[in-house]
């Protein structure tokens, strides 16, 4: 039968979940392999050097830079208070003396006689790495961080905004195709992850923002919109840093999109449980798409079931069609010819043969998406 | 003598793809044979470039019938059923070459830093300088924040003051910068400043990088000199860079010549071609992600990189900086504006799709027209008047420079016009092309147009780039061969009057010469467009413009010259420079719909 690869984001009713948790630079890993962990476990901490502070000694008294040693009230290492005196010059017969204090707590770091600068930093900053999602230390990386291992249901979005959040889910929107409207959005679902159908409005996220909801997985949601959460046009798909109390996951694209049947019952299968989600996407080579992971208890920790993704579009496959005319359509394959074909664009393409609402049409392959229906 | 190459195997890999071409000797030339892709296997789950490079080859050996692979080898040389002679490579997988470069005053030692990177092929993450407003503090967060590949250090004149230039070292020193790739070797750092400064610069940053030490990139006010720098930043990349990335150790130990960076080697092609046949040339690539612009003018090359200008991962980018209006003024039909920027949108997350509907396709090649135009924006004031040793300029003239400089960039001057890229390169018409490079760049007089049909400058320009003496002289030959014969696709020529003329006046005429010794005149009227199919061999072409207007020759003074047809043929482009359009909507789709029925550009139907 023919086939043809179409990637298609994941959608997992169970999965072995394996992530790294990594510091930024070498630090401590503070758990050991086979530790029992809570997502808030914290498992490596490491210090940031501090913020350095660079005094332009010999500008501030007036003396060459060759001079400012003699100056000098400080050595290297030395560690200084705010006010300290760093540098001071002899003055007249001990009058009129000029000096430099230290703007900050910190160390002397160096002190250059070229050009006449102090450098002075400041206390280190503390980095902790948690775990994100509960599971089992499965991997310690020496000096690093660890890999985390959770049995878990797993879904990926195709575009979210802000970072790790956690949070009970609680389905809002009755079915898949049903809008996420700001009068379903209440006091009572601060921290919570909601689940809505085809679409968010501005004002509904809006309103999520100012009751602190964890997150909200919807289907669709306006691009111009996102301008009035970022500040910002969003020119290129990378994001993640954002610092917004709520995270937005879109499963589908932008406009109002039905959310796949598949991502929405499996949503509701999990409702009311916990999960972790992190809108970071990047859309690069290398691609990071947003994610929602359910932690699951399971007896049975060896079943990886996203080794059973399907290869790609087979005859009989449903797919969706991920660009205009059809946009968001649902449609099953019919056969999948394997010559070239002229679409109304005469650009030249293979396509996929695809019953939609009862039509046959052909749509090129590249504008399909595999919809896993298991 | 030495043998004669007869077979040479090229790959790119890119950061998706990687393409491999064949190059025979056969008959009298080297003929492009076969050429072969497959998925860039550079991340996780195969982290080994090789094995995508093997994957291409294979392609090309299936179609070949030759045997090329032995193993995971390849056989080297031709013995003349099986094997290749030489083998060369370029890279852009892993996002590239990507560097921070430094310079005390940002528009004079901090733009020849970017100069040299950015013609070694590196993309420029920032440029810091210490007259960049930003506190010391502010710099080191950002140095630290980049992870950078390398960095390149410059400031100050020969024997000049080195107190700002320390300055610089210091902070470099202070932020203690980390490589983005592997954790346990040291930052490369190559210092093009001062000379004098040279010994506390070893002091300052020896301990904590990986320092080298080239010549001063501005040795004196009014001298650049780039081509130490940008030796170094080649060596450093294949050394450092490429090294860390997975399979790279690999994939050099099987290369008869060092591994370029993807655009470094374009950049030098379209250098060698300008040279060789002493013309300009603007050659663009615009990818998915961000658009290149080269340009070869008075003899010196520039090239720009416009990170967040593209046709898929930062469409949404093209929009933002254009502006919705300027992408629709090239749309002639009406659309919603809020569906129009979710769709848009959606090209973004999903970069994969293509245009299926006729509207899809003008929507694309209209954001297409704004990315090529915003691109060339950018080149042309970074494209100024100071380069290499050789362009000694006065005092007087390195003043100016503050001001920007004078662009070299001389629409009128300019001979050839090549494109490359998705959007440029698979346009259902060729028709489309040259509609959408006209648009976007304008060119001015007479000028050539063509397209890189499967993007094989990087590949020629590796191979116009070998050292070696024994394989110098071929490999030049073959690259310049195949770049004129199967590389380029010849479009035609565009013929623009320029100046005030009144709208629908006559701006020039025309008296065309065949080789069968048949003529033609046209008039060449203001606000249209005209197109004249005829094949690429010459035309004698004579040009008498109207009073005021200039084709080449100066205001009124007529042109005799020799221009080329191609698979578009002659167009004849009466459209006032900048091409502007009329803000009333029937009148600006009228314009759009018989501009594209001159030149055929579109299947007539409905909507054409």
């Amino acid at each position: 039968m023919a086939h043809s690869y179409t990637p298609g984001l994941k959608v997992l009713k169970k999965t072995i979940f394996k992530k790294e948790r990594i510091l930024p630079l070498k630090g401590d890993v503070l758990v050991k392999s086979g530790d029992q962990l809570t997502p808030d476990t914290i498992v490596a901490s490491t210090n940031l050097p501090g913020n350095v502070q660079m005094l332009k000694v010999s500008n501030i008294l007036n003396i060459d830079p060759k001079d400012v040693v003699e100056a000098l009230q400080v050595k290297e290492g030395q560690e200084v208070k705010k006010g300290d005196i760093i540098a001071e010059t002899s003055g007249i017969f001990g009058m009129f003396k000029s000096s430099v204090e230290s703007p900050v707590d910190g160390t002397i770091e160096s002190i250059s006689q070229s050009t006449g600068r102090v450098v002075v930093r400041e206390a280190p900053i503390p980095v902790e790495v948690d775990a994100y999602v509960s599971g089992v230390v499965d991997e310690v990386i020496q000096n690093e961080g660890i890999v985390l291992k959770s049995n878990a249901a797993f879904i990926q979005g195709i575009f979210g905004i802000a970072g790790e959040k956690r949070g009970d889910l609680l389905v809002v929107s009755s079915g898949p195709g049903e809008e996420l409207t700001a009068d379903q959005i209440t006091a009572n679902m601060k921290g919570k992850i909601l689940i809505g159908g085809s679409f968010l409005s501005l004002e509904a996220y809006k309103k999520a923002l100012s009751i602190q909801v964890a997150g909200i997985v919807v289907g669709g949601f306006n691009y111009y919109d996102l301008k009035a959460i970022l500040g910002y046009n969003l020119g290129v798909a990378i994001t993640g840093t954002e610092k917004l109390n709520t995270a937005l996951i879109v499963t589908e694209g932008y406009g109002s999109i039905p959310m796949s049947e598949a991502t929405f019952s499996l949503l509701k299968e999990n409702d009311g449980k916990a999960a972790s989600i992190n809108g970071a996407t990047q859309i690069r080579a290398g691609v990071i798409r947003p994610e929602i992971v359910i932690p699951i208890d399971s007896g049975n920790t060896d079943e990886d079931s996203s080794s059973k993704m399907p290869e790609g579009i087979q005859e009989g496959s449903t797919v969706r069609v991920i660009r205009s005319p059809n946009f968001g359509k649902i449609g099953k394959v019919i056969s999948l010819p394997s010559e070239l074909n002229k679409m109304e664009s005469e650009t030249m393409v293979r396509v996929a043969e695809i019953n939609i609402d009862g039509k046959n049409i052909l749509i090129p392959r590249a504008n399909l998406e595999m919809v896993e229906t298991e | 003598m030495n043998k004669k190459i007869k077979s040479i195997l090229a790959t790119d890999c890119g950061s998706t793809t990687t393409k491999a071409v064949l190059i025979e000797f056969k008959e009298d030339r080297y003929h492009l044979t076969f050429r072969g892709e497959a998925p860039t296997t550079v991340e996780a789950p195969f982290e080994d470039v090789t094995k995508g490079v093997l994957n291409a080859v294979m392609e090309i050996e299936e179609l070949s019938g030759r045997t090329i692979l032995d193993g995971d080898k390849i056989i080297t040389p031709d013995d003349g059923s099986k094997g290749v002679d030489i083998y060369v490579s370029t890279s852009s997988a892993g996002g590239g070459l990507q560097m921070m470069v430094a310079g005390v005053v940002k528009s004079m030692s901090g733009e020849s830093a970017e100069r040299a990177a950015l013609g070694a092929g590196s993309i420029v993450m920032d440029v810091l300088a210490s007259n960049d407003g930003r506190l010391p503090h502010e710099k080191i967060t950002r140095i630290r924040q980049l992870r950078p590949d390398m960095i390149l250090l410059s400031g100050g004149t020969d024997g000049g003051t080195t107190t700002h230039v320390m300055e610089l070292a210091e902070i470099l020193a202070a932020a203690n910068p980390r490589p983005r790739l592997g954790q346990n070797y040291k930052l490369p750092v190559i210092y093009a400043g001062n000379n004098k400064a040279q010994d506390s610069i070893r002091e300052t940053l020896g301990e904590i990088s990986d320092l080298d030490i080239v010549d001063n990139i501005r040795p004196v006010l009014e001298q650049e000199n780039l081509e130490p720098s940008r030796d170094k930043i080649h060596d450093l990349f294949m050394e450092h860079v490429m090294a860390q990335a997975p399979g790279y150790k690999k994939l050099m130990s099987w290369t008869d010549a060092p591994i370029m960076p993807t655009p470094g080697a374009v950049g030098s092609l379209i250098e060698m071609i300008a040279k060789k046949e002493n013309i300009s040339v603007v050659g663009v690539d615009i990818g998915g992600a961000t658009t290149d612009i080269f340009s070869v003018f008075e003899g010196k090359f520039n090239r720009t990189v416009s990170a967040n200008l593209g046709m898929s991962y930062s469409i949404c980018n093209v929009l933002a900086e254009s502006g919705l209006d300027n992408v629709l003024r090239w749309v002639p039909f009406d659309i919603d504006r809020s569906e129009l920027t979710n769709r848009i949108g959606n090209k973004m997350i999903r970069p994969t799709t293509v245009p299926q509907s006729l509207e899809e396709l003008v929507i694309e090649q209209a954001i297409a027209r704004e990315a090529l135009r915003l691109s060339f924006i950018q080149h042309k004031e970074f494209a100024t008047s100071l380069k290499g040793v050789q362009s000694e300029r006065t005092i007087s003239d390195a003043f100016e420079q503050s001001s920007s400089g004078q662009s070299l960039v001389n629409m009128m001057d300019l001979d050839l016009l090549v494109g490359s890229g998705g959007v440029l390169s698979h346009a259902p018409r060729r028709q489309q092309s040259a509609r959408m490079l006209i648009d976007a760049f304008m060119p001015e007089g007479i000028t050539q147009l063509a397209v890189d049909s499967i993007f094989m400058m990087p590949q020629l320009g590796v191979l116009a780039n070998i050292d070696k003496d024994e394989l110098k002289e071929d490999a030049s030959q073959a690259a310049l061969e195949v770049f004129d014969n199967d590389c380029l696709i010849r479009l035609g020529t565009c013929v623009t009057p320029v100046g005030n003329a009144k709208p629908n006046s006559k701006m020039a005429d025309v008296t065309l010469t065949f080789g069968d010794g048949s003529v033609k005149e046209i008039e060449i009227n203001e606000g249209s467009l005209e197109m004249m199919e005829h094949p690429y061999d010459e035309v004698k072409v004579h040009i008498k413009p109207a009073r005021g207007i200039d084709v080449g020759s100066g205001k009124g003074e007529e042109l005799e010259s020799v221009i080329y047809g191609g698979v578009v043929g002659l167009i004849f482009d009466g459209r006032n420079r900048p091409i502007t359009l009329s803000k009333e909507s029937d009148q600006r789709i009228d314009s759009l719909l018989s501009w594209s029925k001159a030149v055929d550009e579109y299947p007539k139907g409905e909507m054409f």
